[in-house]
């Protein structure tokens, strides 16, 4: 057994509520606390978008109106009021990207597991894994007082877009944006300690004869993620700090009638954007690994591969940048480097995908709740991809840019990729957090609706943009109308099937049936964390595990 | 009652620190956008104050905890890894005005089809003067706290140690010193402001920033001084002097970048 702890009594928790949860230097009690944030984030956010997609469901604007925003369309007069719309796609972009997903896979999961599967007692640095808890709390904040303060306009919050472009970024009014840029530096602080800490542990605290290739895959994709953070993050950091020096001490970094060059800031944006995609992805590639070999019944086919995937993925991740600007005046040569450098990244995702097919082949394929989210997750994310690829070709792009193709395809990648990767790590492992597992039915009810909710949401959109519809408007001509109500009625669906997830949630917390073995799924789920009871003692591995406790021989 | 650990890593008692030190970083921004807008400079400073507050006393447990023996040799080496760790994020960060500043002198804004954009007349210094003694005195300042590390690992020298700090912070003082002369120079009577041109743009974002860390590494080898002074550190377990050497050399590295890519080349692309 791998922790000597657990044999005998039940461990007895002495520590108060204060002291556990807002002062906690405890890797799995942080990893829940960012669970629980990310999720009520990620409830405002859905919120806003599913507002979003009520404006649009017909065409003009029946609900964010000047004269107020409304809830139910009237027949009374109605001017339309683009700042409010620019601010929720606005704040639905910064929050996603900083505030939930990140949070979620990379603070939530990376926390509670990576230390798990590798062995380790802790983190390296268990009081600063807590500053990176707080600092994304204070982040989250700043971006919430963000939406609520003075902005452009005349009114509250700012409406630049998630990527902050100049010159609308440094001309529009007010302090929301002000706040914004805090709120993406404390964010960004966050994630960089996060890996700092994740980095170390990983390195520092494997088990004793656990060799950097025996690792885990999930605990292998945290760490790669970690170098994405470390080495992209600041660079966003040093972007954003010119903007607030440009808004605010009259610089004129991106100001051209001051020799400033306002193309550079979405050079410098993109070299961390487009990491930023890989940190989203990254662990939930980690996660799908072993939900899929778990119900397989296989262990992992290809492990070595998948590791060097994960790297070369991380490596490419960083010298493909500017395919997201291929219509600002780059040279030929630029685009076309960037053109089949960005295909290139196909490879390695493409042994991942394959490898995660191939583990399936002949296994033992068991439909659980979890399996049918990675398999979700597999056929969403390969359309997302695939579409990627279209998207990566500069000639195409000229027709596709800012359409509602790239919405869609990134949506895919995004939404339905990291998001599913998300919830089938929560029903993966929600026995082993909680210690009560979840009603069958429920979670299988949720993917379906999801799943089907998500798809009629964002495939019309690919329609959408074969038409010609531009993304960022409030509004659209009558030749746009019906897909735009399909798509509509499928985030209707999705936002039910994610208040539905909220209730299966509560449910399972409060009276949930209890978990009694260590692995309640089968033995291919062989990494550390299936030694431990559910749910985990305050303290693992007191009695550093031994290898017969992880090495199974095969590849995990 | 939590069982006996049989391990080398620190596993640490709960603490208020990261909550107390990320409110005072809310409050501390909330306060300087409150500043920036001319609302009220107060906030700010009382953000900022409790994060002083909080520096002093986390970093004080810290030191109590070393010397209560939980920092093992094991630890140790995470402790570095994280230090070499939080330099690289900073190489990064300087990343971005290198960006900034070598895109400007590649391809600057008056050679684009169709600018009409025309540099102003920017007064030339001339980087072998004072920017090329400048470069020395922080250089100098790297040498003397090598020479303490080495008094410190070879024979436990606590006198030279004390010297070589000595001598290292006094030098990375009169560097800060030289900088604020420089920069009063060409504000006051050259004309040189923030913004106006992207060129002054880049020189005091990037100058200014790499200044800031000068700052912050004094005030590092400044406290190993008092801890030096009190006793602290032996010949094998210094990992806290450690970390501010390899601050110190990493601000030192980046000004020779600095030196030969703003002033040397910069400085050739106007006057």
């Amino acid at each position: 057994m791998a922790d000597a702890a657990i044999h005998g009594h039940e461990h007895e928790d002495q520590r108060g509520f204060f002291t556990r949860w807002f002062m906690s230097t405890n890797h799995k009690d942080i990893g829940i606390l960012y669970l629980f944030v990310s999720a009520f984030v990620g409830f405002i956010s859905v919120a806003f978008t599913v507002y979003m997609r009520l404006e649009l469901m017909e065409p003009g604007v029946q609900y964010m109106c000047l004269e107020g925003a409304r809830m139910f369309a009237s027949s009374a007069e109605c001017t339309p009021n683009g700042h409010l719309w620019n601010v929720l796609i606005t704040a639905h972009g910064i929050l996603m990207m900083f505030f939930v997903v990140i949070p979620a896979l990379f603070g939530g999961f990376g926390n509670y597991f990576m230390p798990l599967q590798i062995g380790a007692p802790d983190m390296a640095f268990p009081r600063m894994n807590n500053l990176s808890f707080w600092l994304y709390v204070a982040g989250t904040s700043l971006a919430v007082c963000s939406v609520l303060a003075p902005g452009g306009n005349n009114q509250l919050g700012s409406g630049v877009g998630w990527v902050l472009y100049p010159p609308l970024s440094t001309l529009e009014g007010g302090l929301s944006l002000d706040l914004a840029i805090f709120a993406v530096h404390v964010s960004g602080a966050s994630s960089i300690l996060g890996a700092i800490n994740m980095i170390t542990t990983f390195l520092n605290m494997r088990a004793p004869g656990m060799t950097l290739f025996k690792v885990p895959l999930f605990a292998w994709s945290i760490f790669v993620t970690s170098w994405l953070i470390l080495l992209s993050l600041p660079v966003l950091a040093g972007a954003i700090t010119m903007l607030l020096m440009d808004r605010n001490f009259g610089f004129g970094f991106f100001d051209p009638a001051a020799g400033g060059d306002p193309v550079l800031y979405q050079h410098i944006l993109w070299f961390f954007g487009h990491p930023e995609v890989y940190i989203i992805i990254l662990p939930g590639f980690g996660i799908i690994s072993h939900v899929i070999a778990t119900f397989s019944r296989k262990p992992i086919f290809g492990y070595l591969p998948m590791v060097l995937a994960i790297i070369a993925i991380g490596v490419l991740g960083f010298v493909v940048w500017a395919h997201h600007m291929y219509t600002v005046g780059m040279s030929l040569n630029q685009q076309a480097y960037f053109m089949i450098a960005t295909m290139v990244i196909a490879v390695p995702t493409g042994v991942k995908v394959f490898s995660w097919i191939a583990t399936m082949w002949g296994g033992s394929i068991e439909f659980k709740t979890p399996m049918l989210w990675a398999l979700g997750f597999l056929f969403l994310f390969t359309v997302g991809g695939v579409t990627g690829i279209v998207l990566s070709q500069a000639a195409v792009d000229r027709y596709y840019h800012d359409t509602y193709y790239v919405v869609a395809h990134f949506h895919y990648v995004m939404s339905l990729g990291a998001v599913f990767a998300i919830f089938a790590g929560i029903y993966f492992y929600l026995g082993k957090m909680s210690g009560r597992q979840y009603p069958e039915w429920a979670g299988k009810l949720h993917f379906w609706m999801m799943f089907i909710g998500a798809n009629l949401t964002f495939f019309p959109q690919h329609f959408l943009g074969r038409q010609g519809m531009p993304r960022r408007y409030i509004d659209y001509p009558e030749a746009y109308a019906f897909w735009n109500y399909v798509s509509t009625w499928g985030a209707f669906l999705s936002f039910a099937s994610f208040l539905f997830f909220f209730g299966v949630m509560f449910y399972t917390l409060t009276r949930g049936a209890r978990v009694t073995q260590n692995n309640y799924w089968n033995e291919y789920a062989d990494t550390l964390e299936w030694t431990l009871p559910s749910p985990p003692p305050e303290h693992t591995f007191e009695q550093l595990p031994k290898r017969e406790d992880w090495d199974k021989g095969h590849a995990h | 009652m939590a069982h006996a650990k049989n391990h080398d890593y620190h596993i640490l008692n709960p603490s208020i620190w990261p909550l107390f030190s990320a409110g005072a970083a809310f409050v501390m921004l909330f306060g300087a956008v409150f500043w920036m807008h001319g609302v009220t400079p107060w906030l700010f400073w009382a953000g900022f104050i409790a994060l002083l507050y909080t520096m002093w006393g986390w970093w004080g447990e810290t030191i109590a905890e070393d010397a209560a023996g939980d920092h093992t040799p094991v630890v140790v080496i995470g402790l570095r890894y994280g230090f070499i760790l939080f330099i690289m994020s900073e190489v990064m960060f300087f990343f971005a005005w290198f960006w900034s500043a070598i895109k400007h002198f590649m391809y600057p804004m008056q050679d684009y089809f169709g600018t009409e954009y025309v540099q102003p007349e920017i007064y030339a210094i001339d980087p072998l003067h004072l920017p090329l003694i400048n470069t020395l005195v922080l250089l100098l300042s790297g040498c003397a706290v090598t020479w303490a590390h080495h008094a410190l690992v070879h024979g436990n020298d606590r006198k030279a140690m004390v010297q070589g700090l000595a001598i290292g912070i006094a030098l990375g003082i009169i560097f800060t010193g030289l900088q604020a002369f420089e920069y009063a120079e060409l504000i006051l009577h050259k004309d040189w402001t923030f913004g106006g041109d992207i060129f002054y743009s880049n020189f005091f974002m990037a100058t200014g920033f790499h200044g800031f860390h000068v700052l912050v590494g004094s005030i590092f080898l400044i406290v190993c001084l008092v801890r030096v002074m009190k006793g602290a550190f032996t010949a094998e377990r210094h990992v806290g002097f450690e970390a501010a050497a390899w601050y110190w050399h990493f601000v030192d590295v980046v000004w020779l970048f600095l030196f030969f890519a703003v002033y040397l080349w910069g400085l050739s692309t106007v006057g």
